[in-house]
């Protein structure tokens, strides 16, 4: 594989954004450098002003814009309706689903349809990929938490097990990194989470959790904590492409996500850009995982603390 | 209900034995394990004391092996299966799919059961590992209500053990990566959460601070009760408010729901706390015994006595308790 067919793939949006607000971002998705967009509504199932068929709806038009659409499932299955919603979406019946929790993967297994493993599934090592690819896996996302290191050695035993599944690495943005039955923003909000009046969706880029010296930990979104800092892996591109990544997931933000992609498709053709992407966003950045280190490190910066 | 007890060393797996516990379990001297404390956990001469301990007394012995094989270390952890195996305990606990599949192929009638690491919160999840690999049992995560828990009860393919009474993870178990984003090290990969080694302590002109990594978790006033600074229960400001933001240093009892639990048919209930002294398990182990007879015998008349509650308020984080997510409006 060279560095030029290393694919890009738009993630689910994460937080909360209103119906025209996704209507918006993916419509201007349609016309960006990405092979896959996945869709759908992973963290939260109180989350219901876009439906199935809006996602469907969506996913169509994408498809028609040539783009390989997956739909994702949600990560933390907690009640009865949420298996229902788990059931229709795996039932879709036109796209391929992203399964983010077992309960997904025994109602694919169950359907005989194939699916891909989302990263909380936790693929460590070649055992449980086999397990997985013996169930239909046509495709994986590494833990977030997994060095290039481990994931060299990884994707080499793989190789040598015959366990060939494209690897989709999170290379930009948030990193989502916890899911609780506790709602951080209702929280925040003072309301209980089954009357938390939607307030996550207040907040299109998530509310960030500081420590007391004003240090950007983590981000709240609703029941799901995701890093403080931004991970941006854009000038590994070239590396990931030689260790055989198949393709790189950019996950949605709000406000200038198509200079992201940009500024992506132009590193995985070897061109590194002349400006930083998140020069065009505020936020903090780390690339801490991808070398071993804490997630919130940065490569470019000293060590924190 | 069986009662399932911690043992982060022979000491402690022989007063929860002595102090009713039906089952203890324990872990390896190495990352294999989700306890994996400097001086804890048992070398392969004292794995076999404890276990002859403990069914010299009719009681078993589980073996938890609840971390997620790296790249690097397969072959640690299939040895740590094959030797509990060759130990005699009576169950393994484990969460990798991988590991599972290895553990059901090598040792077909040596029991299974699913870690809280492996996030089982739905029947389904327990279908797909039950079928797969023909777990006995699951630990459920402590992210679900009791209607939640009733539901799944209900519709379960397998045993369920569910957390009475320890620290409180307040997020899905086995998807919690907060530990390595801080400081590297994690619960799925190292088997620690925001490990001591990464900690530090300091005396200020604001206040006593603690820190990991060197991101300050709280600060202390004086008088003030200080608790380890385990990352998601310190103070941090959202929004221009300081609080706990995430949770606060509490700890999960789960004794009132006995009752209910019993009448769902949950098959065991699990004491959290390899990480705790001897002392510690004694205690709550003898509180827990006291308190299932006294539900076994008469689940209608069954009230949490105060002398209970008391002594497991006492050995708990701040020195206060929550019901947690079994309880609909702590979410």
């Amino acid at each position: 594989m060279t560095a030029t067919t290393l694919e890009l793939g738009l993630g689910p949006v994460l937080f909360y954004w209103t119906r025209e607000d996704y209507a918006a971002f993916y419509s201007a998705a349609a016309d960006w450098p990405v092979e896959t967009v996945t869709l759908g509504e992973s963290v939260c199932s109180r989350r219901r002003d876009m439906k199935l068929d809006d996602w469907l709806g969506i996913g169509r038009e994408l498809a028609q814009s040539g783009k390989r659409v997956v739909l994702a499932s949600q990560t933390l299955i907690e009640s009865e309706a949420d298996l229902r919603d788990l059931r229709r979406l795996c039932d879709n019946g036109e796209f391929t689903v992203e399964a983010n929790d077992q309960s997904a993967v025994q109602r694919l297994v169950a359907a005989g349809l194939p699916f891909v493993a989302g990263a909380a599934l936790n693929l460590y090592n070649p055992a449980s990929l086999a397990v997985l690819a013996r169930a239909g896996m046509q495709g994986w996302q590494a833990p977030v938490e997994m060095s290039r290191d481990d994931l060299t050695r990884l994707l080499a035993d793989c190789r040598a097990q015959g366990l060939d599944a494209p690897c989709e690495v999170f290379a930009y943005g948030h990193l989502p990194l916890a899911w609780s039955s506790r709602c951080f923003t209702a929280r925040r909000h003072q309301k209980p989470k089954d009357r938390c009046q939607f307030v996550c969706q207040q907040y299109p880029e998530g509310l960030a959790l500081r420590s007391q010296e004003s240090r950007e930990v983590f981000t709240l979104n609703g029941i799901q904590t995701l890093s403080g800092a931004c991970q941006d892996l854009c000038h590994e591109l070239p590396t990931m492409a030689e260790m055989g990544v198949a393709s790189a997931r950019l996950s949605p933000r709000a406000e200038g996500m198509a200079e992201v992609v940009a500024a992506y498709d132009a590193a995985r053709r070897g061109a590194l850009p002349a400006r930083d992407p998140l020069a065009l966003v505020e936020a903090e950045v780390c690339d801490g995982y991808w070398f071993g280190r804490p997630g919130m490190d940065h490569s470019q910066t000293a060590s924190p603390g | 209900m069986e009662l399932v007890c911690p043992a982060g060393n022979l000491p402690a797996l022989k007063r929860a034995v002595n102090e009713g516990a039906d089952a203890v379990y324990f872990g390896f001297q190495n990352t294999t394990n989700a306890r994996q404390f400097a001086g804890l956990n048992f070398t392969d001469k004292r794995a076999g004391e404890g276990i002859d301990y403990a069914h010299a007394r009719g009681k078993r012995v589980f073996c938890a092996i609840n971390t997620y094989p790296q790249p690097d270390g397969w072959a640690m952890w299939t040895r740590a299966v094959d030797q509990a195996a060759e130990l005699g305990v009576d169950a393994l606990i484990l969460a990798d799919m991988g590991l599972l599949d290895y553990a059901a192929r090598r040792h077909p009638n040596l029991d299974r059961h699913l870690s809280v690491q492996g996030s089982a919160t739905s029947h389904e999840a327990l279908r797909f590992y039950h079928e797969q690999f023909g777990i006995k049992r699951a630990v459920l995560p402590r992210v679900l209500s009791i209607t939640q828990v009733r539901d799944l009860a209900k519709q379960s393919p397998v045993e369920l053990e569910v957390f009475a009474f320890g620290s409180l993870c307040i997020m899905a178990e086995g998807r919690c990566y907060l530990s390595s984003y801080l400081t590297g090290e994690s619960p799925n990969t190292r088997g620690v959460c925001s490990p001591a080694a990464h900690v530090r302590w300091e005396e200020t002109p604001r206040g006593l601070e603690s820190r990991l990594n060197g991101v300050l978790i709280d600060r202390y006033a004086e008088g003030e009760r200080a608790g380890y600074p385990t990352l998601c229960k310190g103070r941090f400001a959202v929004d221009g408010e300081t609080y706990h933001a995430i949770e606060e240093p509490t700890s999960l009892n789960t004794l009132e729901l006995l009752p209910e639990l019993q009448e769902l048919g949950i098959s065991a209930v699990k004491i959290e706390g390899r990480q705790r002294s001897p002392a510690y398990v004694s205690k709550v182990a003898g509180i827990w015994r006291q308190a299932l007879d006294r539900v076994a015998r008469a689940p209608g008349h069954f009230h949490a006595e105060p002398a209970w509650m008391a002594g497991l308020g006492e050995l708990s984080e701040g020195a206060t308790t929550t019901l947690g997510a079994y309880e609909r409006r702590w979410k």
